[in-house]
């Protein structure tokens, strides 16, 4: 196969299957967080403004982890390295 | 005023003037303009100030955020606020107005490149130290690093640098996949559904400001107060001695 279809293919299928299994423990983990955080809430209504400033900051480390999967993603298949490589090497 | 086009996933991609091998991009004049806006808008604001019972909307706007900003520092971190204010305001006013300001077509959050958050998070490395030492003195900020253990020491180094890396990537990530999500949508189903997501990337940015002073504020805070605490229980404990 040419490098470039086969670099393209292979950007394209790893950029999906990357956000796709990256989202998976993120999800499961805020889905957690946010149970967890609602039923201490309703046990302690009165402390609900303190326990929504950690939910949002744990949400936000927790959620960080999909971004970075997102972030190799949107590289792989917006600024790929290998692509722009093989590009610049065809136009020669 | 389409600057970016969809393959471009960072304003630092676009050119707006090159000389050489100097250039001005996207990020370096919407950075500027922004430092701008801000810091006109607060002398036009602070020029007239009044301290009597009536005073204008823009004066009520900046003493609610200032003061907002410092009750929450000063919540996190259980000191005065005073010092701190400056540099974790200045932080998430930078990156709350950067990010809020998407809604103006044509503006490319400064935020959304990975060299703007980079220079951000590397401030908050450098200034957790100055703090540290400041209040607790070479030796005592030296310190926390080998406890419990000496052999904590490497891992407190690498989590001090990968903390950085964190808060850079993932402030990047939120800005950049809001733009680029709404830009995605714009080409599968455009007019109505990419409004939602805008909306919702409004919130996220506005929570990102948030919690990039937050943990900017958890930092410092951790580097500042571990000795206050030990010192306060070694008295308790000569109390009870």
């Amino acid at each position: 196969m040419e490098s470039i279809a086969l670099i393209g293919m292979a950007s394209i299928v790893t950029a999906g299957l990357t956000i796709g299994i990256g989202a998976i423990g993120p999800a499961l983990g805020e889905g957690r967080a946010v149970a967890q955080a609602l039923s201490a809430m309703a046990q302690q209504p009165d402390e609900s403004n303190r326990i929504t400033r950690t939910l949002f900051v744990g949400l936000a480390m927790i959620e960080s982890t999909a971004i970075y999967a997102f972030v190799v993603s949107m590289i792989l298949l917006f600024a790929n390295p290998f692509w722009d490589y093989v590009i610049s090497q065809a136009g020669r | 005023m389409d600057f970016m086009t969809i393959k471009e996933i960072s304003p630092d991609q676009v050119i707006f003037w090159q000389w050489g091998i100097v250039s001005v991009s996207g990020t370096i004049v919407f950075t500027w303009g922004l430092m701008l806006f801000l810091v006109v808008g607060s002398v036009l604001i602070t020029r007239r100030l009044s301290t009597g019972v009536s005073l204008s909307r823009w004066q009520n706007l900046l003493e609610v955020l200032v003061g907002g900003m410092g009750h929450e520092i000063a919540e996190i971190s259980r000191q005065d606020p005073g010092p701190y204010l400056p540099f974790v305001g200045t932080l998430f006013l930078f990156i709350l107005v950067s990010n809020i300001l998407t809604v103006i077509p044509g503006f490319l959050a400064p935020t959304a490149s990975l060299s703007t958050t980079a220079a951000l998070a590397i401030c908050v490395f450098v200034v957790v130290p100055v703090y540290g030492i400041r209040r607790r003195g070479l030796r005592g900020y030296l310190r926390q690093y080998i406890e419990p253990t000496l052999f904590m020491l490497p891992f407190n180094i690498i989590g001090e640098l990968s903390r950085t890396l964190a808060l850079a990537v993932r402030l990047f990530g939120n800005i950049m996949s809001g733009t680029k999500i709404v830009a995605i949508l714009l080409a599968l189903a455009p007019l109505l559904f990419p409004v939602f997501v805008h909306a919702l990337g409004l919130l996220t940015g506005v929570i990102q400001a948030y919690i990039f002073a937050v943990l900017a504020m958890v930092y410092i805070a951790s580097a500042t107060r571990a000795q206050d605490e030990r010192s306060r229980e070694g008295e308790e404990k000569g109390e009870n001695a």
